[in-house]
């Protein structure tokens, strides 16, 4: 699974992307934040208020409670602050 | 419907010509209204609640691919709300500096109602729905990630009690 970084999300954690092999456990986007703030402090840094994390799967806006399911591509980004 | 993200800038007039050349290629005579929305860059950035610091400039990123369909389905439902004869939205990412350019909006209807409106509406979207981020670097210490306004948000209530 392709995991893409933005902003100050990228910062924190230190790369732009990533290609994990995601265990079958990690059903929604929320199970795959708990499961990456376990590979290290830059993780849960990155994750620290969850809730202004926005997620993206396969390019589209979804929130935390949505199935993973295939996706191939899944980003995590601050709220936009475009315009 | 013209979508462009670039690090240079933008030519509004060539810009409104493009959009009426297109109509005038099919035919048609029927634009009576262009409304054009230009964004630029504040000198001054937000410190905290209370005060303002002096920028030297500003850093834009964005998630490509996912940037072009989320203007793409702005731009169609927009189309699908108002009689619009054209639209373009152009975003600049990069390194800008106080006063430059960073989005433009056009919008042409045969009426000015609809081509205000519509370009409201695609600015208000843009702005909590488009994957950019900003970056300001002020005159004396660190670069730090603008933050969300809550009235970008609430901007968009107006559009969904429309429904």
């Amino acid at each position: 699974m392709k995991i893409l970084y933005f902003a100050w999300v990228r910062e924190k954690i230190g790369k732009s992307q990533e290609d994990l092999d995601v265990p079958n456990s990690v059903n929604t986007v929320a199970d795959l934040i708990t499961w990456l703030e376990s590979k290290g402090p830059e993780y849960q840094a990155a994750f620290e208020n969850k809730e202004t994390i926005n997620s993206a799967i396969n390019q589209t806006h979804v929130d935390h409670q949505t199935p993973l399911n295939n996706a191939s591509e899944i980003a995590f980004f601050p709220p936009v602050t475009g315009g | 419907m013209t979508i462009r993200i670039q690090t240079e800038d933008f030519d509004i007039t060539k810009e409104i010509n493009a959009l009426k050349e297109d109509r005038s290629k099919q035919g048609k005579q029927d634009v009576g209204a262009i409304v054009t929305f230009t964004g630029t860059v504040r000198d001054m950035a937000k410190k905290d609640k209370a005060s303002k610091t002096p920028i030297s400039s500003m850093s834009l990123e964005h998630y490509p691919g996912m940037t072009e369909k989320e203007l793409s389905d702005i731009s169609e439902e927009a189309n699908k709300r108002w009689p619009l004869l054209g639209t373009t939205i152009i975003h600049r990412i990069g390194d800008l500096s106080p006063g430059d350019n960073i989005v433009l909006v056009i919008t042409l209807s045969s009426h000015r109602h609809a081509a205000f409106e519509a370009a409201d509406f695609l600015m208000d979207f843009l702005k909590s729905k488009a994957p950019f981020w900003k970056k300001e670097q002020p005159l004396e210490g660190d670069a730090n990630w603008v933050d969300a306004r809550d009235s970008d948000k609430q901007a968009l209530s107006r559009w969904e009690k429309q429904n």
